[in-house]
């Protein structure tokens, strides 16, 4: 996973709330068996209407998202995290996250910013008066910045530090590394091998 | 180290942590725990691999991950393609992803294939005292040897991959003790039916259930992997059963087995993991073996049992609303009405098979009630065993032949009708007496209807074409006798 600091990128509005994860990510495409290319999964239904948001050339290649309250609901799959970050998001900015899906972001690299109602109400007027608009995002200070606007965003601590260092569960678990090797020099000789086979 | 193990009295699933403890977790963090074994199948792998592939990690122990196909295997014209596509591309993926990362598979057609809870035991790499994972709910299953093991999701198959370890919080432990000598025809499924029945298909959540007395000690092995197997039904994470003579004898010279001085440190260290004199339990339950008879399940969760010989309950005498709820919605799902003795209901197939019931004890358990007879007319009886060798086994001993002469189908090895995901399933509506673990809505096929028992049950229930136990059976008249 990569360390995450800063990001700048265009903002797109998702002027939704209650976006559950079966929007974004329709249960069809769980069938696949891979954890990554699931970029044309992404709000699958609602790209088929031209006039979505993402369809707009204005917003192609949108990296930040912009949505409203209570993003993320609904059934736990990590396939919507997967979808959002094939497509090419980093950051989805919201007034309410649901936990799970929260805790699933924060695991792949995707900054979820909490942001308040009036915030995320000027921040879709300034992306409306100038569709495109790029924002900048960054992570030690928690804060985004378009245009003239400048909004504070909430990540709980062990997020944001996470994110800052690049570590998924596994890097978390690897900086014991040592540890294990210790362990795995003291492991009796009498434990199971499955190799070489008998 | 900063761990210190005091001498206050342990249980055995405590020792086993203890034992595999890498770091300590500090500040309500949770440990960081070895694992021994990591069993594979091609359902909850694909993702992990990717997940690998993505960041360019490789698996941390090759020689500690075994893999093996099952759950999407037909056990059928097995040398075919396979004709359902998600199921294929699920297989394919995991033969990539083996090869690509060099991990050992038993592919469909080797002799060492089969349902992954089949195979670890008889490689002989399950053995006590070891913490074994699988992405599969009936890991408990190896808990029969006194090892902790248990399910874990795709996410965690990629962390063990990459790093052998998991992040886990310790669990509570729940003794269960079953005293006293089971009456002929009642076995080690209808334990665990009963004790489901008894504390509930939620009763376990957050436990390990340990297992013991002296009727969980008369059991064989394989009657101690259908327990911890079910172990899960009742809502637990794990199902330990501390290893004895019994467990020694079964692992000894088995492919994998400790050999020569290592087979001796590894018994005098298994002979220290039963739980101490005083150890606590968080949770404590207590039943009659005498008491317990052979058991089926009325309902679409494991915890709605009854005795064979009881009748259909009646929704009203649950005092729990929600209970009374799902057993009206499970009468309605079973086409079942209450007060029917359980002996007149008739059924269309008969499966003898799964990770719970089908290795070779249970086969020979099957064929000795069949053996001489004939199964019912209009019921089709599937006997599929668990594994390549245990079928080669089978074989061996003639129990294909007495099998087949039966009238049932003997067939290649996987979970099968255990789960409706390869191309043996009920049909809507078809009623079965099944030797699974599961009876959910849908679990053998959809609207497709269950009934757990055993697989003297099973055998009893393709006689009759009722649910019945062999004590319903008129003697068998042997040819020249
Ligand atoms: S036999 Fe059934 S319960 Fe066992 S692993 Fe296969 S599908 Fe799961």
């Amino acid at each position: 996973m990569e360390k995450f600091a800063t990001h700048t990128g265009v903002a797109a509005a998702l002027k939704r709330s209650a976006v559950d994860t079966d929007q974004i990510i329709p249960a069809v495409y769980l069938k696949r068996v891979t954890k990554t290319g699931f970029e044309d999964a992404l709000f699958a239904n609602w790209r088929q209407d031209p006039d979505f948001v993402l369809n707009q050339p204005a917003f192609a290649g949108a990296s930040i998202l912009v949505a409203g309250a209570d993003f993320g609901t609904g059934s736990s799959r990590e396939h919507a995290v997967w979808a959002l970050r094939d497509f090419g998001f980093q950051v989805v900015l919201s007034p309410k996250f649901a936990d799970i899906f929260r805790g699933n972001a924060g695991k792949q690299g995707l900054v979820t910013g909490v942001i308040g109602e009036d915030d995320l109400e000027a921040i879709w007027a300034a992306i409306d008066a100038q569709p495109g608009i790029e924002m900048t995002v960054d992570l030690h200070e928690r804060t985004a910045v378009l245009g003239e606007l400048r909004v504070a965003f909430d990540i709980d601590d062990y997020t944001r530090w996470r994110l800052l260092e690049g570590l998924d569960d596994i890097g978390l678990t690897l900086r014991n590394e040592d540890k294990i090797a210790q362990f795995e020099a003291r492991r009796e000789a009498w434990r199971p091998r499955t190799l070489p086979v008998r | 180290m900063s761990t210190t193990i005091s001498d206050r009295p342990r249980t055995l699933a405590e020792k086993v942590w203890d034992d595999h403890l890498v770091v300590k977790g500090e500040n309500g963090e949770p440990d960081l725990i070895y694992i021994d074994l990591h069993l594979v199948h091609e359902v909850t792998s694909p993702q992990a691999f990717d997940g690998l592939r993505a960041e360019g990690r490789p698996v941390r122990r090759l020689d500690l991950t075994i893999a093996t196909e099952d759950h999407n295997t037909p056990t059928l014209d097995i040398d075919k393609p396979i004709a359902d596509l998600t199921s294929r591309t699920q297989i394919e993926t995991l033969r990539r992803n083996a090869a690509e990362f060099d991990v050992r598979l038993h592919s469909l057609g080797d002799k060492e294939q089969g349902i992954v809870h089949v195979v670890g035991p008889q490689l002989g790499l399950t053995m006590p005292g070891i913490t074994v994972v699988c992405g599969d709910s009936h890991t408990s299953t190896h808990g029969a040897f006194g090892a902790m093991a248990f399910g874990i999701g795709t996410s965690e198959v990629e962390h063990v991959l990459a790093t052998q370890t998991l992040p886990l919080k310790p669990f509570k432990t729940m003794a269960i003790t079953v005293e006293g000598e089971l009456k002929p025809g009642v076995t080690a499924k209808d334990i665990i039916l009963a004790i489901i029945a008894k504390i509930g298909a939620n009763g376990g959540q957050g436990y390990v259930l340990e297992f013991r007395g002296s009727a969980i000690r008369s059991l064989s092995m394989e009657g101690r992997m259908t327990m911890c197997n079910m172990s899960i039904e009742a809502g637990a994470r794990a199902g330990m059963i501390a290893p004895d003579e019994t467990t020694f004898a079964y692992v000894k010279d088995k492919p994998h087995a400790p050999q020569g001085q290592d087979w001796d440190d590894a018994v005098a260290y298994w002979r220290t993991l039963p739980s101490d004199e005083g150890a606590v339990y968080d949770a404590e339950v207590f039943l009659d073996a005498a008491e317990l008879e052979p058991f089926v399940t009325w309902g679409t969760n494991p915890g709605q049992g009854v005795s064979l010989s009881d009748v259909v309950p009646d929704p009203a005498s649950f005092a729990d609303p929600n209970e009374r709820a799902a057993a009206e919605r499970a009468l309605q799902y079973m086409d079942l009405r209450a007060g029917t003795p359980l002996k007149e209901v008739p059924v269309d197939a008969v499966f003898m098979g799964s990770c719970t019931n089908s290795r070779i004890e249970d086969l020979r358990a099957f064929a000795s009630v069949i053996e001489g007879r004939q199964k019912a007319d209009n019921i089709r009886v599937m006997v599929v065993p668990g594994s390549a060798r245990v079928r080669l086994e089978a074989e061996a001993e003639g129990l294909d032949k007495v099998f087949t002469a039966f009238g049932a189908e003997w067939r290649f090895a996987g979970c099968s009708m255990c789960l409706g995901m390869n191309p043996d399933q009920l049909a809507p509506g078809e009623r079965c007496a099944s030797t699974s673990n599961r009876n959910f809505e849908g679990r053998q096929g959809k609207g497709g209807r269950t009934h757990l028992v055993s697989p003297l049950v099973a055998a009893a229930t393709a006689v009759l074409g009722r649910l019945a136990s062999p004590s319903d059976l008129p003697a068998v008249e042997k040819v020249g006798a």
